[in-house]
C-alpha cells in the first residue's frame, strides 16, 4: 500500500486527532499533518467532511475517512505491515470495540461535562468520572492479562482510544490538584499504564504533553461543545 | 459451538442480530426477555448497560448491536459476507453505521414528538434520511450493493418500525415522493427471504409502540440506546 498521499486534517492538540497520529506512528506511515481549526468551518473542512464537518479527517490518495476510531480501524486494515492495532481473536476484538464505545459514549462526555461545569457541580461530575475510570481499571485488569497494555505486550486499539486522552487527564490535575483522575491510589494499573505510554517506542512521539496542551488551550479559549470526533 | 441470543421481539437492536445470524446460517437458542424484569443472565452478561441484545457464544457474552454484528462477521467469515473486503469500503460501511447511531436522538425526538413539534421533528428526520439516501444508498439496490450487508441490517428497522413512528406522530416522512430511492430500498429489503421470514407482526408492533410512547411520555424521560 503506497504510503505517499496521506494527509491528516486537524489540530495537533485534539485528542481525537491524536488517536490517528498514534495509529499512523505505530504503522510508520509517512503522512502530512494539515493543521485545521475545527471551530472555523472552512470550505475545505466542509468538502472533506460534509456530513459532520469535524476533525480528524484522514485523506488517503483522494479518499477521505472520518471519525477517529473508524480511521484507526482503516489504518489497521490498510497497512498490514507493522504491528496489528486490533487483536486477532474476534472475541478480543469485540471486547476492544465495546470498551472503545464506552470511552466515547460514557467516559468522555463526563470529562467534557466536568470541564464545562460550574464549581459546585464540578465535584459531583468528578465523582462520576472516577467511577467510570474505575470501570476502565477493571477492564484493564481483564483485558491486559497482566501485560503492559490493553493490547498485551504491544500497544493496541484501546491503548489508542484511551491513551489519546492521557495528556488531558494529566492537564486536569495540573490545573487543579483536586481533580486528579490518574490517581495511583485509586487506579494504580492505569496510572502505571499512562506512564508507560510516554516511553513506549511505538507511540511515545505521538503522546500529548500536558504542558504544551496548556499553551494551546490558552490560544483556543472559546470552547463550546466539542468539534472533534 | 453454542450460541444464545437474549432479546426482545420488538427491539430494532435485537432484530439486526437475528438477521445476521440467519444470513450466516448460525444455529442459536433465543431467549425472550421481559425488559421490565430482566433475567439474571442479562444483568450478569451486560452489567454496565443492562440491555439486550446479548449474544452468548461458548459462554462468553458480546453486547451492543454494532459490536455483535462485527463479531458475527468475523467469527463466521466464510458465509454471506456482511462487510466489504476493501479497507476503504469497509470504513465507509462503519461510517454509515456510526452515522445511524449518532442520529438516534433525531429519530427518538420524532417518535416521542408533541403535537406542536411534529412537523419540526419530522423535518429533521427527513433531512437525515435524505443524507442516507443520497450519500449512502445512491443508485444501488442495497447499501451493500447488489446484496445486503451490515449497513442494510443496521437500517433495516426503517422498513417496518419507522412506519409505527409515523403512525403515532401523525406525519409521514418516508414516501416515494419524498425519498424515492430509500422507499424503493425498504420494499426490496423486505423481499429478501431471510428478512421477510423474520419481521415482527405489524399489528402487535404498533400496539407495542403505542404502549411504549404512552409510558415514556407520561414518565417524561426517554433513554436513547
Amino acid at each position: 500500500m503506497a504510503t505517499s498521499g496521506v494527509k491528516l486534517y486537524g489540530g495537533r492538540p485534539s485528542p481525537y486527532v491524536n488517536r490517528v497520529v498514534m495509529a499512523l506512528e505505530m504503522k510508520s506511515v509517512d503522512y502530512e499533518l494539515v493543521e485545521m481549526n475545527p471551530y472555523e468551518k472552512s470550505e475545505l473542512l466542509i468538502k472533506i467532511n460534509p456530513i459532520h464537518k469535524k476533525i480528524p479527517v484522514l485523506v488517503h490518495g483522494d479518499r477521505p475517512i472520518c471519525e477517529s476510531l473508524i480511521i484507526v480501524q482503516y489504518i489497521d486494515d490498510a497497512w498490514t505491515n507493522g504491528p496489528s492495532i486490533l487483536p486477532t481473536d474476534p472475541y478480543d476484538r469485540a471486547t476492544a470495540r465495546f470498551w472503545a464505545a464506552f470511552i466515547d459514549d460514557n467516559f468522555f462526555p463526563l470529562l467534557r461535562e466536568m470541564r464545562e461545569a460550574e464549581e459546585e457541580a464540578k465535584r459531583l461530575v468528578f465523582e462520576k468520572v472516577l467511577e467510570a475510570f474505575a470501570l476502565l481499571e477493571e477492564a484493564f485488569i481483564t483485558i491486559s492479562k497482566g501485560k503492559a497494555f490493553f493490547g498485551g505486550d504491544t500497544v493496541g486499539y484501546l491503548d489508542i482510544a484511551l491513551g489519546s486522552f492521557v495528556g488531558y487527564l494529566r492537564l486536569s490535575e495540573m490545573l487543579n490538584a483536586n481533580y486528579k483522575i490518574l490517581d495511583e491510589t485509586k487506579t494504580p494499573l492505569l496510572a502505571e499504564w499512562a506512564e508507560r505510554l510516554y516511553s513506549d517506542s511505538l507511540v511515545k512521539d505521538a503522546m500529548l504533553d500536558p504542558q504544551k496542551l496548556l499553551e494551546s488551550l490558552t490560544k483556543f479559549q472559546a470552547m463550546p461543545k466539542t468539534d472533534s470526533n | 459451538m453454542e450460541v444464545r441470543l437474549h432479546g426482545m421481539w420488538a427491539s430494532p437492536y435485537v432484530i439486526r442480530v437475528i438477521w445476521a445470524l440467519k444470513l450466516k446460517g448460525v444455529k442459536y437458542e433465543y431467549i425472550e426477555e421481559d425488559l421490565s424484569n430482566k433475567s439474571m443472565a442479562v444483568l450478569e452478561y451486560n452489567p454496565i448497560h443492562k440491555k439486550v441484545p446479548v449474544l452468548v457464544h461458548n459462554g462468553k457474552p458480546i453486547v451492543e448491536s454494532a459490536v455483535i454484528l462485527q463479531y458475527i462477521e468475523e467469527t463466521w467469515p466464510d458465509r454471506t459476507p456482511l462487510l466489504p473486503e476493501d479497507p476503504y469500503e469497509r470504513a465507509m460501511a462503519r461510517f454509515w453505521i456510526d452515522f445511524g447511531q449518532q442520529k438516534s436522538l433525531t429519530f427518538f425526538a420524532f417518535f416521542l414528538t408533541s403535537e406542536e413539534d411534529k412537523h419540526k421533528t419530522a423535518a429533521q428526520v427527513l433531512e437525515t434520511l435524505k443524507i442516507l439516501e443520497e450519500e449512502a444508498l445512491g443508485d444501488k439496490k442495497f447499501f451493500g450493493g447488489n446484496t445486503i450487508n451490515m449497513v442494510d441490517l443496521f437500517f433495516g428497522w426503517l422498513t417496518y418500525s419507522f412506519g409505527c413512528m409515523e403512525n403515532i406522530s401523525g406525519v409521514q416522512v418516508l414516501l416515494p415522493e419524498t425519498l424515492p430511492r430509500l422507499h424503493r430500498w425498504t420494499l426490496d429489503f423486505k423481499q429478501e427471504p431471510v428478512i421477510k421470514e423474520n419481521l415482527p407482526d405489524s399489528t402487535a408492533l404498533l400496539e407495542h409502540f403505542k404502549r411504549v410512547t404512552k409510558h415514556l411520555k407520561s414518565s417524561n424521560k426517554f433513554k436513547p440506546a
